[in-house]
This record gives C-alpha cells, sequence and structure tokens, in this order.
C-alpha cells in the first residue's frame, strides 16, 4: 500500500546490499532449505485472514497456509517452516539479502516492484482491491452513493489517491479524513467521523470485525484498484521460483479438479489421468523440481486445496466471511486460474 | 570549521545515494499535480492544484491553529495563574490542580483525549445539536451560517461613523446649553445611525444557513473537529505552562510594591493591573516567547488526529507521493524556523518596549 515511499526505501537499500547477498540470492534454495531442514517465510506482523499469530504463536492465514503447502511438498512436512515477521519496509531486504526463502506476505503485484527490486512474483493468492465500508443504515448499496460522504483512510498511502482518482473521474463530491495510523482511522469512522472507511478490501472484512458493532456494516462491492496479493522469491533461482508457483498453482488444479485433504486418497486411484498427473500416480514433475513426485499429494494431504485454505482463512469456516468474488475460479465465473498440470 | 566541514560531507554523501539510488531531485515537482485532497483548506484548491499550493494550504493551516491556539493559551494562562495566587483557597486550588494536570500528562495523550471523546460524544449529522436551527453542532464539526455581503454594504459601517462623528460635533457646538438640549440631538443622531445602518444590512447582507443534505450538512462555515481539538489541546496545555510564568511573574515584583500600592488605597485588582502587571510583564515576556514557539511546533502533533497542518499535508501525504524526502523535509524545517523567527523577533520587539525607561 505506502509503495512509492517504501519503494524507495527498499530500493536503496537493495542497491546498496544488492552485490553482498549475490551468493546467497544466486545459489540453490531448494538445497540451502533441505540442508537446513525447514523454510524461512516472510509473513505480515498480523492481518488476521492473511498471516496472523493466534496467543500460542501459532501463525495462520492463507499466506501462512501457501508457506505450510511449500514445507509439504519439500519435506512431507507441513510444520517444517519458520516464520519471520515482517514489517512492510522490512519485507523485500529480507528477501534480497536471503533472511527468508519466500516472502508471503500480502504483497501487491507490480511491475515496479518485479523489475526494479529483484523480485519474483510466482501467482496470485488473493486478488484484492481498495474498497469501502459503510454503516448500513446509510442506505448506500454502491461507492456511486457515496455523493458528498466523509471517508477516513490511512493517509501516506495510495489509498488517498486511488479515492480522489475514483471520485474525480465519477464527478463526486466527498471530503477525505487521513489519519498517521489505521487503527486511528478506523476508531474514528466507528465514532462516526466518517460516512466511509477505505482501505484494501480484505482489509475492510478484517477491520470489520473490531467494530463495535459488526453487524450494522457493509463492505460496498466496487473495487477502486488493482491489488493482486502473492508470494514472492528472489530472482536468480528458477527452479526455485518454479516450486513456489506450482505449489499455488498444484491447489489451484486440485480444487478445479475435485481433489481435498479429505479425498485425496481415494483421489490416488482415480482414471482421470489429470488426476493422476497431479498426484504423481503419472509423470515424474516432481522430481524435475528436485522434489519427490508425490509433491502435490503432500500438499494436498496436509494443507488442502486452494479453496479449502480459502474457507479456512477468509471465507465461510472463518470470521471474516469473505465471499470467492474475484476468487472463484475460473470455471466459476472468477479469476483463479492455474495452468494445467503435465 | 569543523561543524561546516561535516555538513559538506553529510550533504555530498547524500547527493551520492540518492543519485545511486535513482530517486528524482530537484523541486521540479513544486508545479506537479498533487492528486489528493485536503479536508480544510483556507484557500481554493482541488487535486488538480500543484504541490506548491499544498504546501501553502498546510502552512496556512498551521498558521491558523497558530494563532487560535495562542490567543487562547494566554488568555486561560493568565487567568488561571493570576487564579493561583488568589486569596480564596478553592480558586487558588483549583487552579493548581488545572496546571498539575495538564501540563503533567503528555500533549499527544491529551489532543487523543479530546479528540476521540469529542468525537464519541457528539451526535450524528441528523441528531445535531442546534441553535435557532442556523448552528449546528455534530461529530462532523460546528456548520454556523456563512455571511455573505454584496452590494452597498459597504454603506453601513460608514453612516453609522458618519452619524457618530455629526454627534460629536453637535455635542460640542451645544455645550452651552442645558443638559437635556445637549443630549437630545446626539442621542437622535446616533439612534438615526444605527437604524439605516442595519436598514442597509438588512438588504445587502444574506445568511447562508447549513443545511443537512445527503451525509452531512452544506453550505456555511464549516469548523472541523480536528481544529476544534487540537486548537483546545494545546492551548490549555500551553496555558498550564504559561500560568506558571505567570505566576512567577507577579511573585517576582517586590513585595513592598504591593504594599506601597495598597496603603495608597488601591483595591486589589487595581494594584494588580496597575502596579504589579506592567512590571511583572518583563520577567514573563522572555519565557512566554517560548511557550509560544512550543505551542506552534507543538501543532505539528495535529497529523496524529488527521489536522491537515504543514506536516501532515506536505511533510506526509506530498512526501509520500513523491519520495523527495530530503527536499520535502527541508522545506519544512526552513518554513518552521522562519515561523519561530519571526515570532521571537515580534515578541523581542514587544519585550523592548516594556524594558524600563531610564531616563
Amino acid at each position: 500500500m505506502q509503495r512509492s515511499l517504501l519503494l524507495s526505501l527498499a530500493g536503496g537499500l537493495l542497491a546498496a546490499g544488492i552485490a553482498a547477498p549475490a551468493t546467497a540470492a544466486g545459489g540453490d534454495t531448494l538445497a540451502a532449505v533441505k540442508a537446513r531442514g525447514y523454510v524461512k517465510c516472510g509473513v505480515s506482523e498480523g492481518l488476521p485472514g492473511f498471516s496472523s499469530p493466534d496467543e500460542q504463536g501459532n501463525w495462520s492465514g492463507i499466506d501462512v497456509d501457501v508457506c505450510h503447502a511449500l514445507a509439504a511438498a519439500i519435506f512431507d512436512d507441513p510444520n517444517a517452516v519458520r516464520f519471520s515477521p515482517l514489517n512492510a519496509k522490512e519485507r523485500f531486504t529480507s528477501l534480497q539479502s536471503g533472511e527468508v526463502d519466500l516472502l508471503s506476505r500480502n504483497t501487491t503485484i507490480t511491475i515496479q516492484r518485479d523489475v526494479a527490486l529483484g523480485l519474483e512474483f510466482t501467482g496470485v493468492t488473493y486478488y484484492d482491491g481498495q474498497g469501502f465500508m459503510v454503516r448500513k443504515a446509510a442506505g448506500v448499496t454502491s461507492a456511486m452513493g457515496l455523493d458528498g460522504a466523509a471517508i477516513c483512510t490511512q493517509s501516506g498511502t495510495t489509498t488517498e489517491l486511488n479515492v480522489a482518482d475514483y471520485f474525480r473521474a465519477n464527478g463526486l463530491t466527498y471530503t477525505i479524513v487521513a489519519y498517521e495510523k489505521e487503527a486511528q482511522a478506523v476508531s474514528a469512522y466507528d465514532d462516526g467521523r466518517c460516512d466511509a472507511y477505505t482501505t484494501d478490501q480484505s482489509g475492510l472484512y478484517a477491520q470489520r470485525n473490531k467494530l463495535r458493532n459488526f453487524d450494522e456494516h457493509i463492505i460496498l462491492p466496487e473495487l477502486i484498484s488493482k491489488e493482486p496479493l502473492g508470494p514472492a522469491v528472489r530472482q536468480g533461482d528458477d527452479n526455485w521460483e518454479d516450486i513456489v508457483r506450482w505449489t499455488l498453482y498444484a491447489m489451484v488444479n486440485a480444487e478445479e479438479l475435485g481433489v481435498s485433504s479429505q479425498n485425496v486418497a481415494e483421489m490416488r486411484r482415480s482414471e482421470s489421468p489429470e488426476i493422476r498427473r497431479l498426484l504423481g500416480e503419472e509423470g515424474s514433475f516432481g522430481e524435475a523440481m528436485g522434489l519427490s513426485n508425490a509433491w502435490a499429494l503432500q500438499i494436498l494431504r496436509h494443507v488442502g486445496n486452494y479453496g479449502e485454505i480459502f474457507d479456512r482463512n477468509l471465507g465461510e469456516g472463518s470470521p471474516l466471511k469473505i465471499e470467492r468474488g474475484k476468487n472463484a475460479l475460473w470455471t466459476k465465473g472468477g479469476l483463479q486460474y492455474a495452468p494445467p498440470i503435465r | 570549521m569543523i561543524v561546516a566541514s561535516v555538513v559538506v560531507l553529510l550533504v555530498a554523501t547524500a547527493q551520492e545515494n540518492i543519485a545511486k539510488q535513482r530517486i528524482a531531485t530537484g523541486f521540479g515537482f513544486f508545479d506537479d499535480e498533487a492528486n489528493f485532497a485536503i479536508i480544510q483548506t483556507l484557500i481554493p484548491y482541488s487535486e488538480t492544484s500543484s504541490y506548491a499550493r499544498a504546501l501553502l494550504v498546510g502552512l496556512l493551516n498551521t498558521l491558523l491553529v497558530a494563532a487560535l491556539g495562542i490567543a487562547l493559551a494566554s488568555v486561560i494562562g493568565f487567568t488561571v495563574g493570576i487564579a493561583r495566587l488568589s486569596p480564596n483557597w478553592l480558586v487558588a486550588r483549583l487552579a493548581a490542580i488545572y496546571v498539575e494536570t495538564l501540563r503533567n500528562v503528555p500533549l499527544l495523550l491529551q489532543l487523543f483525549f479530546w479528540y476521540f471523546a469529542v468525537l464519541r460524544a457528539l451526535p450524528r449529522p441528523a441528531a445535531s445539536l442546534s441553535i435557532g436551527d442556523a448552528v449546528f453542532l455534530n461529530n462532523r464539526g460546528l456548520f454556523v451560517p456563512a455571511l455573505s455581503f454584496d452590494g452597498m454594504a459597504w454603506l453601513a459601517p460608514i453612516v453609522l461613523v458618519m452619524m457618530v462623528l455629526a454627534s460629536r460635533v453637535v455635542s460640542t457646538r451645544t455645550r452651552a446649553g442645558t443638559r437635556w438640549l445637549d443630549r437630545w440631538p446626539r442621542a437622535g443622531l446616533i439612534a438615526f445611525g444605527v437604524v439605516s445602518a442595519a436598514g442597509i444590512l438588512a438588504f445587502t447582507v444574506r445568511a447562508e444557513v447549513p443545511a443537512l443534505t445527503g451525509f452531512s450538512f452544506q453550505g456555511g462555515v464549516r469548523v472541523i473537529p480536528e481544529l476544534m481539538a487540537l486548537v483546545i489541546g494545546l492551548s490549555t496545555y500551553t496555558a498550564a505552562f504559561i500560568a506558571e510564568i505567570v505566576r512567577a511573574g507577579i511573585q517576582g515584583v517586590a513585595k513592598g510594591q504591593h504594599e506601597a500600592a495598597q496603603s495608597l488605597g488601591l483595591s486589589r485588582w487595581q494594584t494588580l493591573r496597575l502596579v504589579v502587571m506592567p512590571q511583572a510583564l518583563r520577567i514573563i515576556v522572555p519565557p512566554l516567547t517560548s511557550q509560544y514557539l512550543n505551542l506552534t511546533k507543538n501543532s505539528s502533533l495535529g497529523t496524529a488526529i488527521a489536522y491537515p497542518d504543514l506536516v501532515h499535508v506536505f511533510a506526509g501525504t506530498a512526501l509520500n507521493q513523491t519520495g523527495q524526502a530530503v527536499e520535502i523535509l527541508t522545506v519544512t524545517m526552513v518554513i518552521y524556523l522562519t515561523l519561530s523567527l519571526l515570532t521571537a523577533a515580534a515578541m523581542n520587539w514587544y519585550n523592548s518596549r516594556l524594558r524600563l525607561q531610564e531616563r
């Protein structure tokens, strides 16, 4: 979200540090991970649904499950992961310097991050976008109904800019109340200072749970910006990039093929060649990546398919109750589409 | 010499690093469109205005808070300071409690208290508190009618002033006459002035009363809660320090001055106003200047409660959008420095006027 400043900071740190960790960056990450016995995974400092720790310090969330899936693919043990909570400023430097093997931290994929920071994004775990939350009592059902509204947000992020662009483009008037901290903006909205609160839509769902009267607020359907969130790895280790990329693809393909953690054992006996290739009964794609051919089977057995991790962390099975929406499979009108395993 | 060379070294290193990071440099961005909105603008401003304009908007908002805060802090501070020395036990105690509470709680916390507590207590726009359906108070701010003058409104004060002057002339001319004859023409002229001025105003002044439309009130003048909370927070906090300065100033005046004034038959108030205060001000003004400077600089804390001051608008949003931290922070610091130096210069001039005139 706080792209421009962070990028310049991160860019600066990278420019200074890029020469030193070149060996770690260019090296064989898979071999290093195998020798170490666990994956080092960079996550957020606590965003419900994506990555947040409980009282015992156990991490959960869809970003966390990507890390578990990767560990399951490599070690057949989803818990062979160590999590590093990273703030927005640290995240890219941590990945670049080799402190973490992958960054799975609600990070928006942008061209600048891709081409200027030495990163590779390996897919989209969640299609997000900036949205609005309003009180049900206001009777607003669309962002177009926000003419004249006061809108609370966090200052110094691109959300301010996105709001200005959206309202200008649609000829609507508004007043923006920009707070230094997210928590203050939410609190002010809750106190009635504003008619609407805006941030990334997934964040709206997470923040809504913290409001005094959760049920009195709705999240408007419009997204006014594109924020595709996904895991990132260092540039220069193509095999590692492939492993992380196909870990996510395997979970999306599994959902499409109807393979879940519940039925994966029976599905091994399936006649479908697509399912047989996914589960390693045919072909040797796992070995080509330096894993066992049962890599996807291990992911599904321990972690589940994309639909399962979505439901458990963000959807109906979670306190956030986010609808699949754009994150539904392409076969169901959504955007989640994985290249085939063959 | 050493300091100068360190500064030169730092500037050179910064320039080199910025070039290496390919961060844009220079002040060219000042003319670019700012692309963001500001909640309170004292001059016309829109998203298409330039960053330079945004800077000016932020600066004026800072000046507004500083001016209101200094005025209010002085009034409260002098009142509380004098009250602390009151012979009335209760008044003196209350003033002492005020000072000790306000100056011992961090200002940022006080601002949060004023802002969030005030917000929470105020009703929603639809249930606004109102005075005569013209002034409204709700959690979006204070809405008062805006007065617009048109046409010949400027005639009103002129008529009034002319009648008052005429009455003076009449009264001098008729000084020789009896008291009653003296008063009538005078009162008549002033009454005529007042009535005709009111008549002119009634036809030329229009009050735009705020009205609830859609989400909030439209029209009229809006005082945002961020401004109210910031002015109240800054002035009550600074007033606690000013009160102590005033108390010290009054106590610094030799006791013999009190006693002499009282033996002359002056009342307590007269003693304070005519004898003690003029001397106390010489002690009060220098530290008072520091408090005024503190208040102006502390106004940058308003950024925490979403008040669009210089730091919030320029060193916050504009900095994040342009990424030109060095230029923006330098400009911001220079502006605060200039404001402080100007305030100090004005106070020093005032102080020199108060100085004992040696003949």
